[in-house]
């Protein structure tokens, strides 16, 4: 039986010397994940908005053209988002990349499964979206490759990148983030604009 | 944007302008996080909707709220003066309710010159105070369609 990938390693992996990297983390088990590979100021960890993470992934790389921007996002929340993918998928900004981890399941309610262990493909829907660089990652090679494109600049990139990781659906500790949205707004502004602008 | 007859001509202006970006949204609720993540990014914008797409954003503008970002939404109001559809009546009679239940300012013109200047002093506020303002364009404003009329 092949060894299913384990949430807090993929996030780990992608998130290991990070670059200048901004990085939006869906709410529940994502934004642990992220926080579990260690806390930063260009991270913008949510506790609710449920289905917008993909959204604020848009809205910061057109406001950010020149950096490139990473969701991390779970199953449950992007389906209830998908319209975001069609929007998207309409402008496909370069520097964007959407990563769903998913467990087929809803972790913080109660392990409830979603539709995607019933059959629901993301990836095709993302590419029926107009994202054409849409993988499925199931192993170690697949995250590999997902992470060199996610870390490739400018021209080097072709559009949005779209990753939905099969990860397994083990409860994990959790790693909670700073739960002040006025906090995690202004440090990552700070952090990105610089005292000054953000808050002019 | 999510697009309403009574935006046309602003949709237009703004697709016109090359120094703005506009997105077209398959739903209401997109803008609000569209436009948090682009404050995010030390980006401004407007979102534009009618009243009847006010309930999609409920949850979404949580985030506006709890991370105190700027926020300026321009409303143009089904179910208001002169309606003439049922189902737009329910939404739009909700809609300042709604609004405020969420903790978005609420300012409304009924006029040409009251537009202007609630939109003026909203875009003020919201940037300077660091929260959500919607705008209402009442129906007085847009007038009411009816569809008995357009199909002759």
């Amino acid at each position: 039986m092949k060894k299913i990938l384990q949430r807090r390693e993929v996030v780990n992996f992608l998130l290991h010397e990070r670059d200048d990297l901004l990085v939006v983390a869906g709410l529940g088990a994502p934004a642990w994940d992220i926080t579990a590979a260690g806390d930063h100021p260009l991270s913008f960890p949510l506790w609710g908005a449920m289905g917008g993470a993909a959204m604020i992934g848009l809205g910061l790389a057109m406001a950010q053209p020149k950096r490139n921007v990473l969701v991390v996002t779970g199953d449950g929340e992007m389906l209830m988002g998908l319209g975001s993918l069609a929007v998207i998928g309409a402008h496909k900004p370069a520097n964007l990349s959407i990563v769903v981890l998913d467990n087929e399941h809803y972790g913080e309610t109660g392990m409830q499964k979603t539709v995607t262990g019933l059959g629901v493909d993301l990836v095709g829907m993302a590419k029926s979206a107009g994202l054409a660089q849409s993988m499925l990652v199931a192993n170690k090679s697949d995250l590999e490759n997902l992470r060199n494109e996610i870390y490739k600049k400018g021209k080097a990139r072709s559009g949005t990148l779209f990753g939905q990781v099969k990860v397994g659906s083990d409860k994990l500790p959790l790693v909670l983030p700073p739960r002040d949205g006025v906090y995690l707004k202004n440090r990552f502004r700070i952090a990105l604009l610089g005292t000054e602008k953000a808050l002019a | 944007m999510v697009p309403d007859a009574g935006h046309a001509n602003l949709i237009r202006l703004c697709e016109a302008d090359k120094k703005m970006k506009v997105v077209r949204l398959t739903s209401e609720e997109q803008g609000v996080s569209l436009l948090g993540g682009a404050w995010l990014g030390g980006e401004k914008g407007i979102l534009l909707m009618q009243s009847s797409g006010v309930g999609n954003c409920i949850n979404m503008l949580s985030l506006s709220t709890s991370c105190q970002m700027p926020l300026v939404i321009l409303i143009t109001m089904r179910g208001d003066h002169g309606e003439f559809n049922p189902s737009q009546v329910p939404m739009g009679n909700a809609t300042e309710t709604v609004l405020s239940a969420m903790g978005v300012l609420v300012r409304r013109g009924d006029t040409h010159e009251a537009v202007v200047e609630e939109v003026a002093g909203a875009l003020h506020m919201a940037f300077n105070t660091s929260r959500p303002i919607a705008v209402l364009i009442g129906q007085k404003v847009t007038g009411a369609k009816d569809f008995r009329k357009l199909t002759h």
